[in-house]
């Protein structure tokens, strides 16, 4: 099998994640598509910088998340969108209201209702700590290969992960908090 | 050990990715306190929820559009380099 062959049947094995990652960073489908194909194409183009020193697929996102962010500083061309855009300081992170979830919050919503929250929720993030979300937490990438994907260090990565999970939790808590007279698990 | 300190080692607690006596020493922290423990829950529970999401499957004519797009695009490119 030529690299050429073994290139497309690899892309087609993971057109799927690069997708998810892609529409996760971009909230819109047809971006998504637009920037996995330019990844492929980019990556069929650059195949022999490929070092071969970290997995393909980390390469690959690495190749999606710069399209990603090139597409998000065409659409807001007055500000500059980088993963080194960071939130100042910690008390942002820090949790604004602590109260208990009920206990399935899943299923006070309708299945679009609950689409439509976790997507603005999660677009709602600095790009930066967006793409650590998606790539760890959903993508279930390492930490290290998160690191590797982003030219992050790891302690970066865990600090912006640690802010973005907190974000989240504090920002589904208006939906998903235990209403009154609602019991306990 | 304060809220503070707690928070700061949320990521690794949840990824279970540190040693056994800082390990012990938070969950004596969760034990007595109310504010962090739930803390500690939701926010387990954000990742699972967005984990188990099934948010942003493309449909099946879109992934067909993609595929096709990605193909002919190598194809061109190759045709391109080896004109």
């Amino acid at each position: 099998m030529s690299n050429d062959d073994w290139l497309t049947e690899y892309f087609e094995a993971e057109r799927g994640r690069l997708q998810s990652l892609a529409y996760r960073m971009l909230g819109s489908r047809g971006d998504a598509e637009d920037v996995v194909q330019d990844a492929f194409l980019k990556a069929f183009q650059n195949l022999g910088q490929f070092q071969g020193q970290s997995k393909f697929y980390t390469w690959l996102v690495r190749i999606a998340v710069n399209e990603a962010l090139m597409r998000l500083r065409r659409r807001r061309p007055e500000r500059m969108v980088s993963l080194d855009e960071d939130v100042k300081t910690e008390e942002d992170s820090m949790p604004r209201e602590v109260a208990d979830w009920s206990p399935n919050p899943e299923q006070l919503y309708s299945q679009a209702e609950l689409k439509d929250i976790l997507s603005k929720t999660v677009q709602g993030l600095p790009p930066g700590f967006r793409t650590v979300f998606v790539l760890r937490d959903v993508e279930g990438l390492s930490t290290e290969e998160t690191a590797e994907a982003l030219s992050l260090s790891v302690p970066a990565v865990k600090s912006r992960l640690l802010r973005a999970r907190l974000q989240l939790r504090d920002r589904l808590n208006k939906f998903f908090k235990r209403r009154d007279g609602e019991s306990k698990q | 050990m304060t809220c503070s300190e707690f928070l700061q080692e949320l990521t690794d607690y949840l990824d279970n990715t540190m040693d056994q006596r800082t390990r012990a020493e938070l969950e004596d922290h969760l034990q007595w306190c109310h504010n962090c423990y739930v803390v500690c829950n939701t926010t387990k529970r954000t990742i699972e929820i967005y984990r188990d999401s099934q948010l942003f499957e493309l449909p099946d004519d879109l992934r067909n559009r993609l595929r096709t797009a990605i193909i002919g695009k190598c194809k061109q490119h190759k045709a391109n380099t080896e004109a």
